[in-house]
């Protein structure tokens, strides 16, 4: 599915981008140059270019996000919710890497600010990727407790030893940065499961009290589905969590090898 | 546009349940390539001309004939394990996948054979 260039009707039209300036008597201005597609119109997406007085904007990207929203132009789209790191609604690609709007401040980045939806999925609007397939995926490897013997009367026991192992693995908020921030992912997204969806499993086949080990590592067995995992470590640079995605394949790929002794 | 509900297209046809043999052997197989290309290296670079007499002795060494057939084995396989991988990656379309592997695999297995082939008959031969 590698598909290195964009079809036409997605090629950004350079020409087309609009500037928006700063009120005059503005002192502390940046530039914002965030990505538009209007699926209404038959046009192709642009950049337009907006001017932010940062002496009344709040620190963050998605301050000034919502500042163009609410005082420039309504018309621009994006997604945001809790503005502190935990919903992942807002993630999107800042200065050339994947992260969430709300954690990552303007100041980080030098010159203007670019802003564009995360790669390689289809848009919906401006900065709204479609994450449908995503989210498929994340439910095709059933994260959920399984278990055979029947429900205990109390909760579930686990010791401090084995709960520890899930540090570092449930606190992904499936935001998709690392997912679309993989070259493997972009090309065959289709079936390779990605790094997001990858870490999710792991941190069922790792729980101690989950009973489908096996079933589990018998549905991630396959070229596709993990194994084009090639430790580009992309997902693990770009998470906005600090996790590290690829450790959790790499561990899925030592669990297939034990258990073929 | 399909009609397809998201699960059942990522499900897809579900886990080939394999993967891990060809893994596995592409590990080994660079494992054994770092002292058997070392070795390879160093030992063709002490002959500055390359003659055809010396190296025909060389080969005929049995310990050179055994290291060169493990290290022209090992080379061949994981290249072989190498060019799926990358052709798995980049290649979309499912037919063109499917003869590229196939052809990638004869042509490099068919060299391997004749390397294996050229240094048992200079070893073996009178």
């Amino acid at each position: 599915m590698a598909q290195l260039t964009l079809p036409k009707n997605s090629k950004i039209d350079r020409s087309a981008g609009k500037v928006f300036k700063a009120p005059a008597g503005a002192k502390n201005v940046r530039a914002f140059k965030i990505y538009r597609y209007d699926p209404d119109t038959q046009a192709n997406p642009r950049v337009d270019t907006y001017e932010i007085d940062m002496d009344k904007c709040g620190p963050m990207v998605l301050d000034a996000l919502i500042k163009i929203k609410s005082e420039i132009d309504s018309s621009l789209t994006f997604r945001r919710s809790c503005r502190e790191g935990i919903c992942g609604s807002c993630a999107m690609n800042i200065d050339g890497s994947n992260t969430l709007a709300c954690t990552k401040a303007c100041d980080d980045v030098k010159g203007e600010v670019k802003i564009y939806p995360l790669p390689h999925m289809p848009v919906i609007k401006d900065l709204i990727p479609d994450l449908t397939h995503f989210y498929a995926q994340y439910a095709s490897v059933e994260p959920w407790l399984k278990t055979d013997t029947p429900a205990p009367t109390r909760e579930r026991l686990q010791s401090e030893e084995d709960r520890a192992k899930l540090d570092g693995l449930y606190e992904c908020i499936l935001c998709a940065c690392c997912s679309t921030s993989c070259p493997s992912y972009w090309w065959n997204g289709d079936r390779y499961l990605g790094p997001a969806v990858l870490m999710a499993a792991y941190r069922w086949l790792v729980d101690s009290r989950d009973e489908a080990t096996g079933e589990r590592l018998d549905q991630l067995e396959d070229p596709f589905k993990l194994y084009r995992c090639h430790t580009i470590m992309n997902c693990a640079k770009t998470c906005p969590k600090g996790l590290n995605p690829a450790k959790a394949i790499a561990e899925t790929k030592k669990m297939l090898v034990e258990r073929r002794g | 546009m399909s009609l397809r509900s998201p699960l059942s297209q990522a499900r897809g046809l579900g886990s080939a349940k394999e993967g891990v043999g060809h893994w596995w052997m592409q590990r080994m197989t660079a494992i054994a390539l770092i002292p058997l290309s070392l070795w390879f290296v160093f030992s063709v670079a002490r002959f500055p001309l390359l003659d055809y007499a010396t190296m025909i002795a060389w080969i005929k060494s049995p310990l050179v004939a055994v290291a060169l057939v493990l290290y022209f084995a090992a080379m061949f396989y994981h290249a072989a394990l190498g060019v799926q991988v990358v052709i798995e990656d980049y290649v979309g379309n499912e037919g063109v996948k499917l003869v590229s592997i196939v052809l990638s695999k004869f042509a490099l297995f068919a060299f391997g054979a004749a390397a294996v082939f050229a240094v048992l008959k200079i070893a073996l031969g009178a």
